[in-house]
């Protein structure tokens, strides 16, 4: 089986570790890795930016660079949501390639959901000693249905114990463009949550964007907490947090 | 002024802060608790949706049916193309009747031309009979926060000083006491009254009728005691049949203030007739048109299904913390996002499309599936066209899709981009401040990226994988 990766831009800049560790459980549940190496962006600041010709122009580019592949992972619900739910917007005025772009979508995961609802991995490699608690993702949760599969095999993972918060499924206040755009908005949203996450008692949060964990990141070493970690559900499960 | 620096006032309003903290999350928890009543919360969701849509699919012939039908029953039934249009009609109608002094019931369509003033200015009376509405009136016309609870931002202490103030009684602390205060102030004007206007959550095609959804039963004073009544509302609330009503009863109440149903619900049809006990002897409907035909012509059409449950504010992580006078306008919160832009034009509100996350928590709480982040974001690309954003933001924008788009130059600006931020980041791998990105610095820090990008690194280790291969014999 040939499972494309979209690493995302964020995780090519910011945090490539978690691209590697998507790669590793990727090929643990016995996937055939690609990673086209001129991947860039899905578009998705252009299109929420109401930039529809930058983001068409990058949604052609990723359905070019991945339709080839038998599934399409990416370790972010957000990118996977554009790509899954919104590409076939763009293409509304061009049926030919919408047919194309909604053949991609048909195959488009978020990484623990491909793992667990395509691929039935239980055990993961990861041993992580210490208590985490979860927070759900906007896009992964309400576009791409991502909730159980994250818990599932965080519980497999070593070491572990989850605890969760209060509002775990309340935006941390992230939105791409709209944390420097609506930049105060964002830091109270994001503030919110630190408090739901240092009020659990957990030594880390886990999530699955990184757009997300630079926002929690940044506002809880901004509140002087520096002790409270920010780690991927890759990193984790991979045993590389 | 614009949503940001309105928000942030509110941001730093101790007291709102308080107030928004007490009664976020109560509305969601009842509004979940009472939809496990249904037996099929989704297919009663789709019902609701296709009765909208039905209804808004043929407008006119509703409309039309509710005209016809509302004129055998003795209603006369008059059209309101603009904000000005609702006020003159009023005020017709009061001068025609020889009318003093006015009630009035909730109505969001008569903020919408700030009724109130224009009956003032005109020399009569009038007097909101919703509590929440009453609070405002005598707080100087205080503008609404939410379009259930019209002074939802306000506690238990501001009002009890409030009425204190402005019926110069003894400060009262109990919140029964206050509810009691403003009955008995009210109950005179109910009976001096010789107009009550109402506003009206449907009109029935099928029977001419206007419902009323309620809990204080102020409605069914103010609509029956007084010789003429007028109901106020948009195009957009006509549904064609009263089962309709049933269907979409199942859903109004539940989603906004979590009850299986109000405590009361008047369906008001025509005048008092021979023989009956209540009713108005003159009752007239104005139906609003005030931008609404322009909505439906529009990418955004679906926002008219809104049948105005409340309940994308309630569940709104941004409206709960910046409350609902942020949003400039009548109508609060991601709905008042698509409609105010709409109604009172985007170059007067753009930045309301944009302000939100799309975390979609509204659209899969909307009653009548309403895709709300969809239609933001169809307003964005409106706004991005007429190029009301600030030239920063759209360089910045087009920049980065531009650099996207080549991928060999995006590898170069990408490995340059994150060895300058790792260097500012320094030891503790912590930017404190970003020169073009203060939005987000200012309050947080940026964490620096470790130096290599993930495309880099990933060639290195293919190279390297291959290197390590043992060379395979001739
Ligand atoms: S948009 Fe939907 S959730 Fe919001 S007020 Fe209207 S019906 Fe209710």
């Amino acid at each position: 089986m040939r499972v494309g990766l979209f690493v995302t831009c964020l995780v090519d800049l910011m945090r490539p570790s978690v691209g590697f560790a998507a790669i590793e459980l990727l090929e643990s549940a016995g996937a055939e890795v690609y990673v086209p190496p001129a991947q860039t962006c899905c578009g998705q600041p252009a299109y929420n930016s109401g930039d529809r010709a930058d983001a068409l122009a990058l949604a052609r580019k990723v359905v070019g660079e991945f339709e080839g592949c038998d599934h399409l992972v990416v370790p972010s619900g957000s990118c996977a949501g554009m790509i899954r739910t919104h590409y076939a917007d763009l293409f509304a005025d061009d049926p030919a390639f919408a047919a194309r772009a909604a053949a991609l979508a048909a195959k488009t995961h978020e990484l623990t959901s491909f793992l667990v609802d395509v691929m039935k991995v239980t055990r993961v490699a990861g041993r992580y000693d210490g208590t985490v608690t979860y927070h759900d993702c906007c896009a992964g949760l309400r576009e791409m249905g991502v909730k159980a599969q994250p818990r599932v095999l965080l519980a497999g993972v070593a070491g572990l114990t989850l605890k969760e918060m209060p509002e775990c499924e309340t935006c941390c206040g992230f939105g791409g463009t709209f944390s420097v755009k609506f930049g105060e908005i964002s830091t109270r949203l994001a503030d919110n949550k630190c408090r739901h996450i240092i009020g659990s008692g957990a030594d880390a949060v886990v999530l699955g964007d990184v757009g997300c964990m630079l926002n929690i990141e940044g506002r809880l070493r901004r509140r002087g907490d520096s002790a409270t970690r920010v780690l991927h559900v890759a990193e984790v499960l991979a045993g590389k947090p | 002024m614009h949503f940001k620096a309105r928000a942030h006032e509110r941001l730093n309003d101790a007291q709102l802060q308080r107030n928004l903290a007490r009664i976020q999350g109560k509305f969601v928890q009842k509004r979940r608790e009472a939809l496990t009543e249904l037996d099929d919360v989704d297919a009663t969701r789709d019902a609701g949706r296709d009765i909208r849509q039905r209804a808004l699919d043929n407008l006119d012939v509703w409309l039309e049916m509710f005209e016809r039908n509302a004129a055998a029953r003795g209603a006369t039934v008059l059209w309101a193309e603009t904000p000005a249009d609702i006020n003159r009609l009023v005020l017709e109608i009061a001068f025609r009747h020889g009318v003093k002094s006015i009630i009035k019931s909730k109505s969001m369509v008569s903020e919408e031309s700030a009724l109130d003033h224009a009956i003032e200015a005109a020399g009569l009376t009038v007097v909101e009979t919703d509590l929440g509405e009453y609070i405002l009136q005598i707080n100087g016309y205080e503008p609404p926060s939410h379009i259930i609870g019209p002074a939802l931002h306000k506690s238990k202490e501001e009002v009890s000083e409030l009425f204190a103030r402005q019926h110069g009684t003894p400060r009262k602390d109990d919140i029964a006491a206050l509810c009691l205060e403003a009955r008995g102030v009210l109950r005179r004007h109910y009976l001096a009254a010789d107009m009550g206007i109402s506003g009206g959550n449907f009109f029935v095609a099928e029977t001419g009728s206007v419902v009323l959804v309620t809990n204080e039963g102020n409605a069914t004073l103010a609509t029956t005691l007084p010789k003429v009544h007028v109901a106020i509302s948009g195009i957009e609330k006509v549904v064609p049949t009263l089962e309709d009503v049933a269907t979409l009863m199942r859903l109004l109440p539940r989603s906004a203030t979590g009850q299986s149903i109000s405590n009361y619900v008047d369906v008001l049809s025509g005048t008092k007739g021979e023989g009956e006990f209540h009713g108005a002897e003159h009752m007239y409907f104005i139906v609003v048109d005030s931008g609404r035909t322009e909505v439906l012509a529009s990418e955004v059409r679906e926002a008219l299904r809104c049948i105005r449950c409340g309940a994308c504010m309630n569940h709104c992580p941004v409206y709960q913390n910046v409350g609902g006078h942020s949003y400039g306008w009548v109508y609060p919160g991601p709905i008042g996002a698509i409609l105010t832009p709409m109604y009172v034009g985007l170059d007067k509100a753009r930045d309301l499309p944009s302000a939100s996350t799309l975390c979609n928590q509204c659209g899969v709480v909307c009653p009548v599936r309403i895709p709300l982040p969809d239609l933001q974001r169809k307003l964005r690309e409106k706004a991005f066209e007429r190029r009301l954003g600030t030239p920063g933001e759209r360089f910045a924008l087009k920049a980065w899709s531009w650099l996207a788009r080549r991928p060999a130059l995006y590898g170069l600006a990408a490995r340059v981009g994150v060895r300058v931020l790792r260097i500012m980041g320094g030891r503790r791998r912590m930017i404190h401040r970003l020169p073009f990105g203060h939005g987000w610095t200012d309050g947080r820090d940026m964490p620096a990226p470790r130096g290599r990008t993930f495309r880099e690194l990933h060639r290195q280790r293919a190279r390297e994988a291959r290197a390590t291969q043992p060379v395979p014999p001739r």
